[in-house]
């Protein structure tokens, strides 16, 4: 295994991983994408890994992750593992298709594209860039702001596989899709998949990201979606990260919606040694409206940063935010809201939320709320707490007889339920449900199968029961 | 005796609250508690159920035989003291029947039983709803959130009806309700009162004990018992307000 000391050395070893693929992996390019990896890595030289001193990573530290040597696979592996063990999913009643990844590349059924008698084409991005060029070139790194970022540059240079997902004018899809991204190798690991989803004008999809490890080693997941929302349509996508305390996870999402187009993305961060979401929405077309949630769940010395940019660029669109998370331990987290509000934006409805509770005064959060207006017509507005768990309630429900473990657990869940609730497809909320409930408990593992299919569901709690359904 | 509270100091921060506190309260009794504000009538009640941040300096309170001052507020509870809250907390996100199924249980877990069945914890709530003439489906709404202060007050009553502790402090329960759901509250406590359970009423008001009829009447005044007597002395109190009282205990 190579070892390294500074993130310079990693960063050589990339450009020079580079240059070495140029001529042999990634000859075989469409020149658009050949253009594209050329113009990513001088980015990436240029620019180098963030550090210290760059403004929008201040308080997340990447030196030791970066001073880590890490290898990437730049073409499938033929792993001796029993991948339909891998990739069991038992949500009950949850209707979905999934597609799987494992080290970055797609596997089973959808290893090659499935194009759908509605013109719906689900599959892997590496086969897509092959069969469908025009779409490529229309959408592919178009992003807003997906060049100023040097991950995602990265990126851009080496992506091959990841999920493509069209979904063409009117078509609703039904089944939810899952992209299970599963990490399980035997060596430091480097990921990089891309995803691309694209949805035409009045179309709906509802996408579920779940970001796992399977084993306890070393990896750094550098990954982008980006969706286009087009005009009249839905996306409901919730990200579900449970890694192990090594994993590292840069996690860049880019969303770009056009007129009176619908967007409620969460991410449910479960466990992670370091995890990193950049959420960044363009709100391009009059009347599109984004709801950006996060939960997160931190403890030992995991560190957890979400930084969400809304870029409100015409008029009449609206944006709220809420992320909530719970410390312990000497858990880090950064939460970094930054409201864009441009000149042509009037009637703006932009709100923000930020609630944390660390339980104990090792853990810290750093909460900054940052509103840009220039618009005067704008209803803007930001909160943020940071407490612990409330004593007075504690001593009622203790006073009932309830142990101070389980009354602790009842208010943490209380105060999670505010984001899980808004994942909309029951039986996937249930699980999720079941799932924070577990991680509060301390009882959720890093899952040796599908992440939905963590711990052991059977094993009934006190409170785990929501009578209200009977 | 059930409980027996005997020369009972505490302190609040350095600053000392009860002041050498005597009582004794057998199974089958109610003892009516009343005096001025601030006198420490809350303080006791926290005291004897265990809410934290009170040094007990001195004195001992000793419930079914033992000091239960180290003992934690949950145990208290489980060994059947129950405190109806002078301000019931309201907590956002966890729901009336998690709540009470998550008490119950542990409840039951203490006395060695198995979990009650759903649809047995479902019967029960209904009720014991009925007890406190609640009408609303209390199956997903939060502990108190968006209560009226009646609501909040009856909903402390049907708790006491579902846990059916041994000894049940009511602090200042009927304060705030109209005369409707203090006739309400004190239905709930009479139909729960029996030979084998003993109530602690706070109350500044002789109101409430026409309708619950107290056997003693105790006046608290700055941190100890310094009059008791039957139900005579509570009309008294209503009469002649607390001032004498006062005078009575600083002219020592
Ligand atoms: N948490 C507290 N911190 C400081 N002082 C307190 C606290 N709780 C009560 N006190 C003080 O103790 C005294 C008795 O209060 P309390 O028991 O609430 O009176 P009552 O219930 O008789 O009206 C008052 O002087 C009050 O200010
Ligand atoms: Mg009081």
């Amino acid at each position: 295994m190579m070892e390294y000391t500074k993130p310079n050395v990693l960063k050589k070893h990339l450009t020079d991983l580079f240059e070495e693929s140029k001529v042999s992996v990634f000859s075989k390019d469409k020149d658009y994408i050949s253009a594209l990896r050329t113009e990513a890595i001088a980015q990436f030289d240029k620019k180098g890994f963030p550090s210290g001193k760059d403004e929008s990573w201040r308080g997340t530290d990447l030196k030791k992750v970066l001073s880590k040597g890490y290898q990437q696979f730049l073409h499938p592996q033929n792993q001796d593992i029993d991948l339909s063990k891998l990739f069991i999913c038992e949500v009950h009643n949850f209707d979905t298709d999934i597609l799987s990844l494992l080290n970055g590349w797609m596997v089973n059924g959808y290893a090659r594209l499935k194009t759908f008698e509605n013109g719906t084409i689900i599959g892997s991005l590496a086969e897509a860039m092959e069969e469908y060029p025009e779409l490529i070139n229309e959408y592919y790194n178009k992003s807003d702001k997906i060049n100023e970022h040097s991950f995602s540059s990265l990126n851009t240079a080496f992506a091959i596989d990841g999920v493509f997902i069209y979904v063409p004018d009117g078509v609703q899809v039904d089944r939810a899709i899952q992209m299970v991204s599963i990490i399980n190798h035997d060596e430091n690991l480097l990921v990089q998949n891309r995803n691309l989803i694209i949805l035409g004008n009045n179309s709906s999809l509802t996408f579920v990201q779940c970001d796992d490890s399977t084993n306890k080693l070393t990896s750094l997941n550098n990954s982008v979606t980006e969706f286009f929302i087009g005009e009249n349509s839905n996306l409901d996508h919730t990200k579900l990260q449970n890694l192990n305390n090594k994993s590292t996870l840069i996690n860049s999402t880019y969303i770009n919606q056009d007129a009176n187009s619908n967007v409620s993305t969460n991410a449910i961060s479960l466990n992670g040694g370091l995890i990193r979401n950049n959420i960044n929405v363009a709100l391009n077309g009059q009347g599109s409206n984004a709801n950006v949630y996060g939960l997160y769940l931190m403890d030992d010395k995991q560190h957890i940063d979400n930084r969400v940019y809304i870029d409100h660029k015409v008029a009449n669109c609206t944006s709220s935010e809420l992320f909530k998370g719970i410390l312990d331990d000497e858990a880090s987290g950064i939460f970094n809201g930054h409201i864009m509000v441009r000149k042509d934006a009037q009637n703006t409805n932009a709100f923000q939320n930020n609630n944390n509770i660390l339980l104990k005064d090792t853990a810290t959060i750093d909460t900054l709320p940052f509103l840009e207006i220039y618009a005067d017509d704008v209803k803007c507005s930001h909160g943020a707490t940071i407490g612990q768990l409330d004593l007075e309630a504690m001593f009622y429900l203790r006073s009932r007889g309830i142990s101070e473990d389980n009354a602790r657990m009842l208010l943490m869940y209380a105060f999670a339920t505010e984001v899980i609730n808004n994942i909309s497809i029951d039986p996937l909320r249930e699980r999720i449900d079941d799932m924070v409930k577990k991680r509060l408990r301390g009882e959720l593992s890093i899952c040796d199968t599908c992440v939905l299919h963590c711990g052991s569901p059977e094993k009934e709690v006190h409170f785990d029961i929501d009578l209200s359904k009977i | 005796m059930l409980l027996n509270i005997k020369n009972l100091h505490l302190e609040i921060g350095g600053k000392e609250i009860i002041k050498g506190l005597n009582l004794g309260i057998n199974k089958g009794e109610v003892h009516a508690i009343m005096g001025p504000n601030g006198t420490g009538k809350s303080t006791l009640a926290a005291a004897i159920t265990g809410r934290e941040g009170y040094d007990v300096t001195k004195g001992e309170i000793v419930y079914k035989g033992i000091d239960i001052l180290e003992m934690p507020p949950e145990d208290r509870a489980k060994e059947g003291i129950f405190l109806s809250f002078q301000y019931p907390v309201e907590i956002p996100g966890v729901s009336m029947t998690n709540f009470m199924r998550t008490a119950m249980n542990e409840h039951l877990e203490y006395q060695g039983k198995n979990p009650i069945p759903a649809t047995d914890f479902l019967k029960r709530m209904d009720e014991k709803k009925k007890i406190v003439e609640i009408h609303s489906k209390l199956t997903n709404r939060s502990v108190n959130e968006g209560f009226s202060g009646g609501e909040k007050k009856k909903n402390e009553i049907f708790q006491m009806a579902m846990l059916e502790p041994t000894l049940s402090i009511l602090d200042e329960t009927d304060s705030g309700l109209d005369i409707d759901a203090l006739r309400i509250v004190a239905n709930g406590v009479n139909t729960l009162k029996t030979s084998e359970n003993a109530f602690i009423i706070i109350t500044h008001y002789q109101r409430l004990l026409d309708y619950i009829e107290p056997d003693f009447v105790h006046v608290l005044y700055d941190g100890q018992i310094v009059k008791s007597g039957g139900k005579d002395l509570a009309i008294e109190l209503e009469e002649k307000g607390y001032d004498w009282i006062k005078q009575e205990n600083e002219n020592y």
